[in-house]
């Protein structure tokens, strides 16, 4: 049932990354005004990846070193029947209190909404936060829920039959983003 | 997300018939990942809301009932239990009616212990929905089964060519026959051991002896069962000094099977017994292990059996 994907165009290389996430970084210290209470938290696999680079980048631009945590939401998913036999559940680590911090919820892609829905309620089981952001490298459209990203690299328009794919250094070897197509 | 590989899954766990070891390695490979869950703060996630599994007791059990309700609980179900014992069935309501009575509750899944063997099976066919044995008469306890194999792949890897014993009172033991039918499965051999009075005329998948030395040596894990005092009763066994005598797993015994080999036991446990008390706390003993995976071999079951398994139906 593995889908066959085509290799289309690149949409941001390694450099337009790298700016999209630095933009990001001086948004989110900008928005809640310094780093007061900030913290960070990835969703498995490439926003775990892309919020360990925001954290390095407000440290550096801050001198601030925020902490950061990792979710998994598999579980939480509202489509369980639908991807089938072998639920892929990661780790979930908050090393900190989140009662009263801003938490900044960092993914790849903004598709659906249904993964940040999840990830909403995920966070919510763990704590209090006084507010919680939503940070993405892509926006792609075709949202299903009313959610939107508070921070964006890139709004991107795309068919429903296209993929985007984020790479990530960490897990790919490479950064980039690209579009692929669904063989028909 | 891809699920190109993974195997289908039968709707109901009432032995290993009809299950293969891509199925077994899947559900255990699920089990894994719930315990991934149990380790979070909030040990509680919502895959299984809106969903209602029922315990459904017709023979008493305490530990096995709350690791199943917890386990439920854990994923968001909603867990009503049912109680043989204390209920209409005492009152000779028959096990047929019980269920039926059950099933206008509206039910997605059934968890069924019983005294008498093939009740399960006999219920998954009067109500069509998942059912899973949670130990019938001395027929199977395939949970029971799936927590032991988990719990000796933690600690050796993998089974392929592994020589596991068990000992005690085969006969009358659902957890051995579930055993010898799941650990052959994941390539293990299994040697089954136990006075003569105590072994059954034959157990599929395990290979019988009433030589308990021949059984231990070289042994990869040894698991111990429960003898049961009121078997005393039945002249099955001579006296219980005589048992401990040539059966009893102790220090110096374990010593025939490999260094640190992993040592079972099902539970409850009769120190010095079948066992020689102080093992139960010694390193290799995996008993306190066997109960925490119980947990998440059971959230797995009922996750494939209620969610994760809707590629097998187109």
């Amino acid at each position: 049932m593995e889908k066959k994907l085509t290799f289309k165009s690149k949409l941001l290389n390694e450099d337009e990354v790298r700016r999209a996430l630095t933009r990001i970084a001086h948004e989110v210290i900008e928005k809640n005004k310094g780093t007061q209470g900030l913290c960070f938290v990835g969703i498995h696999t490439r926003g775990i990846s892309l919020a360990r680079r925001l954290v390095e980048l407000v440290e550096r631009f801050e001198g601030k070193c925020l902490p950061m945590g990792i979710l998994d939401i598999t579980l939480y998913r509202d489509d369980l029947t639908e991807i089938g036999l072998q639920p892929k559940v990661r780790e979930t680590r908050i090393p900190f209190d989140l009662n009263g911090k801003a938490v900044v919820l960092v993914d790849d892609v903004l598709y659906t909404g249904r993964t940040a829905r999840a990830a909403l309620d995920a966070l919510i089981d763990l704590g209090r936060p006084s507010r919680i952001y939503l940070a993405v490298l892509v926006d792609r459209g075709h949202r299903e829920l009313p959610i939107r990203a508070d921070f964006v690299g890139k709004n991107l328009p795309t068919a429903r039959s296209e993929v985007v794919k984020v790479k990530t250094q960490e897990d790919d070897g490479e950064d980039a983003v690209e579009l692929w197509e669904v063989e028909v | 997300m891809s699920a190109s590989a993974t195997p289908t899954f039968p709707p109901h766990l009432l032995d290993f018939q009809d299950w293969s070891r891509p199925q077994i390695e899947s559900l255990l490979e699920t089990a894994r990942m719930m315990q991934e869950v149990l380790a979070r703060p909030v040990k509680k996630v919502p895959a299984l809301t809106g969903f209602t599994v029922a315990t459904v007791f017709f023979e008493p059990s305490t530990r096995t009932r709350i690791s199943f309700e917890l386990a439920a609980r854990r994923m968001s179900a909603d867990v009503v239990s049912f109680s043989g014992a204390m209920s209409s069935t005492t009152k000779g309501e028959t096990y047929r009616d019980t269920l039926r009575t059950l099933e206008q509750l509206g039910i997605d899944a059934y968890i069924i212990r019983a005294d008498a063997a093939g009740v399960c099976h006999q219920a998954y066919r009067w109500l069509g929905k998942p059912v899973l044995n949670a130990g019938d008469g001395w027929r199977a306890h395939p949970t029971q089964a799936l927590l032991d194999a988990f719990t000796l792949l933690q600690s050796l890897g993998s089974l392929e060519g592994r020589k596991i014993a068990i000992v005690g009172d085969i006969l009358h033991s659902r957890v051995a026959r579930s055993n010898a039918e799941l650990l052959p499965l994941l390539g293990a051999a299994v040697v089954a051991c136990g006075p003569a009075t105590l072994l059954p005329a034959s157990l599929p998948g395990a290979r019988l002896t009433t030589d308990l030395r021949e059984a231990l040596e070289d042994a990869d894990a040894v698991m111990v069962l429960r003898l049961q005092k009121e078997r005393m009763d039945k002249g099955l066994l001579p006296s219980l000094p005589e048992y401990i005598a040539a059966y009893q797993v102790t220090q110096a015994r374990l010593g025939w099977a490999k260094p640190q080999a992993p040592l079972l036991h099902p539970g409850p446990m009769n120190r010095d017994v079948e066992l020689e008390g102080i093992l139960a706390e010694a390193p290799q003993s995996l008993v306190e292990r066997q109960v925490a995976n119980g947990q998440a071999v059971r959230m797995a079951v009922l996750y494939h059996l209620l969610v994760g398994r809707k590629r097998s139906e187109g």
